[in-house]
């Protein structure tokens, strides 16, 4: 595509995303003559523009919307909420017109007679019939207010721009009210870009962005962002005559704050980020270094390296900083749309739109907060009769607020509607399934109203095209904590709902702590982190405390549940700590604290991607290189406490389990336990196997009457338990015929002995247990050391050794042409 | 009409594995390697190339073959994919070498298990086997739990 056309893309939608609330505004003062030049100059421009690049269809419609504006802003007709709803259609089709342009090059075939037709309607529906309206007769304005539309202009330089491109728009200092300056398309910049605010003295005269271009003989001047630095006043004048060549001379003037701005990629932007990040990780790595060194010069050079890169962090953390205003004045319009459908009065606030965030985040978070905006349109504020009925103002008002806290951004959503009904929530949630009844009881009423966030969930009474298919909310949680943001909701019914959403500033490089588990360090973001504490071994004092086989502890009076996090990572030996490090933490609303081995510091770290492969795992939002050039996981604190939450519920014998074993006598064994063939159940020690391995049928070999199988490089002999032991009910039966239809797989214990090792063929392993249960004696069957009754059943502990023996001896006779069906010789 | 290609091979116990070279983005030595608890077994840890985190897959296990032997270091063979890099451990590293298009035949039927999925075909060289890897697959694991 070619790159004046992207620019004009770019150009049309930021201007048509500021028409919005101008229209918005509008609405509120219709007679604002500013805001109606603003928005006709808007238009204006896109209709230049278009129909030099040859767009008819956009340019036909935004004609028409031009004329029935040029008639407001003349006065001959005033706005009325009708007039305004066209017009908004018409931007609507405008942007519609230029989405399909980006993305197919062309208009598309959507057909907008009808809306061309309306647009004419309504001017001819007046008195005063300009006919010429197209050929707008612009006032020159001073523009006092600072944010004002970024005035892009159409090149109408060229030889064949149409009659009715007129007069551009300029900015230019206050004292210059009437200069001129035709503009041609802005400076080449990809559709993705930030802006950059130097800052710099807003008064000084501009000079060229760009030498000119012969066949557009212009000045690519530009005009200035309406970021949020001072402007100067804005005077806009048009040119009283298309002229086709434009003396050069005069395009000297522009917005001085295109002088202190600048467009840069975003890729560049990311680059930059990510040679930061590597700049972090070096300088960590040095850090690490000089506390080695003794050398003061070095360590100097080292201190000043740590404060130089500190600041470019910062300084390129900030380039990517956008104000959460981007996204928001998108919002009035939306608002005011949807308040038409639902035949509600409401008025938008917004506080800290100049609250910062990075980009990334702010693309994140872009639906969530359409959507959370459109639930208080839809749900939230009342109807108009029923507020007044309520003893409320008929105009529900929704007020957006973002602010900085804690290193975190919040934004809070509420507004002054009904709020929303726990009781309410509740029968819901038990009419879909989604809690138990006895969950319900429980429940408290914030938490029930928090219920709204579980997928398949909704209030509405009906299906709105608005809201109410119960997709929405699970999703907007989903998406906001992907960033590693929350999502809180409170409800006061009759009062109104608050949804406070928290967001990390950026996502890139963050602050973290760094911990010890199984030996292995990993970074706790400290976004999450609320205290740290450590929990001195007194004796005779036991500060951890047990729930039902959930450990606690009373912090300040309040039980606070403990997670393991060695547990969590899988490993359940328990290291008998003397004293205990507990990382507090707090994961959606709850705290909870994490048990770590070890607590080492903090520090800034890179948090870079892991492969798909490790997708599945949701204990690790990703890994970052430490110092010494480890790499260390990164843990994902709501992923911990939503897996040690499954685990306390759906394994509540499994801590009982770990409780038993808790009063462990000196004696304790753990056993394999493994079914035998008649469904009884047989064990054997655990320090007696060297490994349990499984093997597919197939790889079996035999070796004269021996089964055997290729094991790491040498030959094991398998031996199945049901061979040499003979099964308890007495009826011998033909174990290798049964074997055959077990399937197409073996589980072998392998034992070693004297350097070799020799596979017992077992059924099926069914646990790992330690007991202390004394080994009774028992003589009655070969092979068997004795019976424990394990899991209150009765075990046999087999005799690997003597269960070889008999194996032996068993081959020993089929040599000797014994019948193998022989078996009941061997029982005593 | 034959086509040469070149294959940067390796050794996998008894057999001869070979990937496209132009997929290979290095090889390297045994790298330390930060295990990543309740990932899949197949799943060594995550190694630091060079500031890039990347994966590393036992070839081994991913091929359902027993552990390299204690105190034997496997090596990198660092492959590109769509999704970034990932390290296959493999024990002995080989040559690149070029085979004839014509020497290759698909796998016979009666191969089984993972190795039938694993492996697009061997170059029948003059005194064993070149196993082809179908990398892509490899890499890919069944995440359907």
């Amino acid at each position: 595509m070619d790159d004046i056309v992207k620019e004009f893309l770019v150009e049309s939608n930021e201007n048509l995303d500021q028409m919005d609330r101008n229209f918005v505004e509008l609405e509120k003062d219709p007679t604002n003559k500013e805001l109606l030049s603003a928005i006709f100059r808007t238009i204006h421009t896109i209709k230049g523009t278009c129909g030099f690049l040859g767009f008819g269809k956009l340019e036909s419609v935004a004609h028409v919307g031009e004329s029935l504006l040029s008639k407001l802003r003349d006065g001959s007709l005033t706005l009325n909420p009708d007039f305004t709803t066209i017009l908004l259609t018409m931007v609507d089709a405008v942007r519609q017109m230029l989405s399909s342009i980006e993305s197919s090059g062309a208009e598309g075939d959507v057909d907008y007679s009808l809306l061309v037709e309306n647009l004419n309607k309504a001017q001819r529906g007046e008195p005063l019939n300009l006919s010429d309206s197209a050929k707008p007769e612009a006032k020159p304005e001073v523009k006092p207010e600072v944010k004002v539309t970024p005035q892009e202009s159409a090149p109408e330089v060229k030889a064949e721009v149409k009659p009715e491109i007129k007069p551009e728009v300029i900015e230019a200092k206050v004292e210059v009210k009437t200069e001129i300056v035709p503009e041609v398309p802005p400076p080449v910049v990809k559709m993705e870009e930030v802006k950059i605010e130097v800052p710099k003295a807003p008064e000084k005269p501009a000079e060229p962005v760009k030498a000119p271009e012969p066949v557009k003989a212009a000045e690519p001047v530009k005009a200035a962002e309406p970021v949020k630095t001072p402007e100067p006043a804005k005077a806009s004048g048009p040119a009283p005559t298309p002229s086709p060549s434009p003396s050069r001379g005069e395009a000297k003037a522009g917005s001085s704050v295109a002088d202190t701005a600048i467009r840069v990629d975003v890729g560049l932007l990311d680059k930059l980020m990510n040679l930061v990040g590597e700049l972090v990780l070096a300088r960590n790595q040095i850090l690490q270094f000089t506390a080695k060194q003794e050398d003061s010069t070095f360590v100097a050079a080292s201190q000043r390296l740590n404060l130089i890169t500190s600041e470019l962090q910062e300084g390129v953390m900030k380039t990517r900083m956008q104000p959460i205003g981007n996204i928001w004045s998108k919002f009035p319009r939306v608002v005011r749309d949807l308040a038409t459908i639902c035949k509600k009065k409401i008025r938008l606030q917004m506080e800290g739109q100049e609250t910062e965030l990075d980009k990334t985040i702010i693309e994140a978070i872009k639906d969530p907060l359409t959507h959370l905006v459109r639930n208080s349109v839809d749900h939230g504020i009342e109807m108009p009769e029923e507020r007044a009925a309520k003893g409320k103002s008929e105009e529900g008002v929704i007020l957006l607020r973002a602010y900085h806290e804690g290193g975190q951004v919040n934004i809070e959503i509420s507004d002054n509607g009904g709020g929303i009904s726990p009781e309410k929530v509740k029968q819901k949630a038990l009419q879909k399934g989604l809690i138990t009844a006895e969950d319900a009881a429980r429940m408290s009423d914030r938490l029930l109203v928090n219920l709204i966030f579980l997928p398949g969930f909704s209030t509405a009474e009906k299906v709105s095209n608005i809201s109410g298919r119960g997709v929405g909310m699970d999703v907007v949680k989903t998406n906001i904590e992907k960033i590693g943001g929350m999502v809180d909701i409170q409800s006061n019914p009759g009062e109104g709902t608050t949804i406070k959403v928290k967001i990390p500033l950026t996502l890139a490089i963050i602050p973290a702590l760094i911990v010890t588990s199984g030996g292995w360090k990993y970074a706790i973001p400290q976004a999450s982190l609320l205290e740290l504490v450590r929990v001195e071994n007194e004796p005779g004092k036991k500060k951890i405390e047990n729930i039902q086989g959930a450990p606690v502890y009373r912090l300040r009076g309040k039980l606070l549940p403990l997670v393991y996090l060695r547990e969590q990572l899988g490993d359940f030996t328990k290291p008998n700590e003397e004293n205990v490090n507990i990382v507090v933490l707090q994961a959606d609303d709850r705290h909870f604290g994490l048990v770590v081995d070890e607590i080492n510091d903090t520090q800034e770290i890179v948090v870079k991607p892991v492969g798909k492969q490790l997708k599945g795992v949701p204990t690790f939002a990703g890994a970052t290189i430490m110092g010494d050039g480890h790499v260390a996981l990164i843990l994902d604190i709501m992923g911990i406490a939503q897996r040690a939450n499954l685990v306390s519920e759906l394994h509540d014998h499994a801590i009982q389990d770990m409780n038993s074993t808790q009063v462990k006598s000196s004696d304790v064994k753990s056993m394999l336990l493994f079914a035998s063939r008649d469904n009884g159940r047989m064990a054997v020690n655990l320090s007696e196997v060297a490994r349990l391995e499984k093997f597919d049928n197939k790889e079996i070999e035999r070796a004269g009457d021996q089964e055997v199988i290729q094991y790491r490089g040498e030959i094991m002999s398998l031996i199945r338990v049901s061979s040499v032991i003979p099964e308890r009910r007495r009826v011998p039966r033909d174990a290798e015929a049964i074997i055959k239809n077990v399937g197409d797989s073996i589980q072998v214990v392998v034992y070693s002995q004297n350097g070799k090792n020799v596979g017992i063929v077992i059924d099926k392993v069914l646990d790992i247990v330690e007991t202390d249960e004394a080994i009774q004696e028992s003589g009655s069957r070969k092979g068997i050391a004795g019976t424990v009754v394990i899991q209150e059943r009765i075990t046999e502990i087999l005799d690997i050794p003597r269960a070889i023996d008999l194996y032996h001896q068993k081959i020993h006779l089929n040599k000797t042409e014994e019948p193998l069906a022989k078996e009941e010789s061997y029982v005593s | 009409m034959s086509h040469e290609q070149l294959y940067s091979t390796f050794a996998l116990g008894e057999h001869y594995f070979g990937v496209d070279v132009n997929k290979v983005q290095e090889i390297i030595r045994y790298q330390n390697m930060t295990p990543v608890p309740l990932a899949e077994h197949v799943i060594r840890g995550l190694i630091n190339l060079r500031g890039q985190i990347v994966t590393a897959m036992d070839l081994r296990r991913r091929m359902e073959m027993d552990d390299l032997p204690e105190g034997k270091k496997s090596m990198n063979v660092v492959i590109r994919t769509d999704d970034g890099a990932i390290s296959l451990l493999v024990d002995e590293i080989g040559d690149v070498i070029s085979v004839d298009d014509q020497t290759f035949e698909e796998c016979p039927e009666t191969l089984k298990g993972v190795a039938r999925d694993l492996i697009k075909g061997a170059y029948k060289l003059e005194n064993k086997l070149l196993l082809i890897l179908d990398t892509q697959k490899v890499c890919q694991l069944n995440t359907v739990q």
